[in-house]
């Protein structure tokens, strides 16, 4: 594979270009369906060394807690290819995320109290 | 590696910030949160800018969106995160996926083009979820009282319309407080929300 083939791309288009979901292999449907922009992501477990590129950057950029919209744009790619990304590697047991279920009022209240005091 | 699943998962929470392209969404994101907005999509785009509400955007079928976010700490296990919904009306498919869990919204609205908050407006209210109109003071602009756009819009009197400076912290912060005032208003009555945000 190189760059001589001739691609259905713009001329001016940057040589590097990789359709987006060609990493995903072509799915765009992530496993999981409750992934959020702000869904916080984190590395758990021994990482896989047989990870590959998006993934094993992803995993890295997860040591620490992580938002999927963050993710997304440290590891340039678009959210949809990060979703997909992130939930075969939540099932893949390299991530954890965690969602919370409706905030309770009193958070609600501390939230306020702190956006307040910003 | 031991301890790696220990690691303490802060909370995280989202308000979404709306209105028409180039009411200022960027800059009220920006004023407050303590990173640079970032955007996922930066190099795509930068290929529509100037593009935009132009004709022949068309040309670019395969382009992505970019999807401004601030953060802001709020105590070490607490992090509020500002979207900013796309401005374009082409992306308004995306707005399901931004406001699916969100706190409430901040629609911003230039009186100048007032009109183009209508998609906003419309999507947040048939939604059922929270908002607050915040009135961006352009220079230039005529200054409207802000009872003068609550009825342009036909508002109903319980939604929160408040003038503001996307340029300025304090401003930022006061708009953010209402807000969380009247998400605690909304969620603290009786009457509860549909289920309309659950898919």
């Amino acid at each position: 594979m190189n760059g001589e083939q001739s691609r259905d791309v713009e001329p001016d288009e940057d040589a590097t270009f990789v359709r987006p979901f060609i990493i995903t292999g072509g799915r765009s449907e992530p496993l999981q369906a409750d992934l959020r922009l702000e869904t916080l992501v984190v590395a758990v477990g021994v990482p896989d060394p047989s990870l590959a590129f998006e993934r094993r950057h992803i995993v890295a950029v997860c040591e620490r807690p992580t938002t999927v919209a963050e993710v997304a744009h440290r590891v340039g790619v678009p959210l949809g290819v990060a979703k997909v990304l992130i939930s075969d590697l939540v099932v893949a047991g390299q991530l954890a995320c965690r969602q919370p279920a409706e905030l309770p009022l009193p958070m609600l209240e501390r939230i306020r109290d702190h956006v307040r005091a910003l | 590696m031991s301890g790696r699943s220990d690691k303490i998962v802060p909370l995280a929470v989202k308000i979404v910030v709306s209105g028409g392209l180039g009411v200022g969404k960027t800059t009220f994101i920006g004023a407050i949160s303590e990173i640079e907005p970032l955007d996922t999509e930066a190099a795509i785009t930068q290929v529509s800018v100037g593009v935009d509400s132009l004709v022949g955007v068309e040309a670019k079928t395969t382009t992505t969106v970019a999807l401004d976010f601030g953060r802001i700490t709020l105590d070490p296990t607490m992090t509020l995160y500002l979207f900013g919904t796309p401005g374009q009306d082409r992306f308004s498919f995306l707005w399901d996926d931004l406001v699916e869990g969100a706190l409430g919204t901040v629609v911003l609205v230039d009186t100048r083009r007032i009109e183009d908050c209508f998609p906003a407006v419309d999507y947040f209210e048939s939604q059922g979820a929270p908002f607050v109109l915040a009135v961006n003071r352009f220079d230039g602009a005529d200054r409207f009282d802000v009872e003068e756009v609550r009825e342009a819009l036909g508002l109903s009197a319980d939604v929160p319309v408040l003038e503001c400076d996307a340029r300025s912290r304090d401003s930022v912060r006061d708009v953010l407080g209402a807000l969380m005032d009247r998400v605690i208003g909304v969620r603290a009555t009786p009457r509860r929300r549909t289920a309309a945000l659950t898919r």
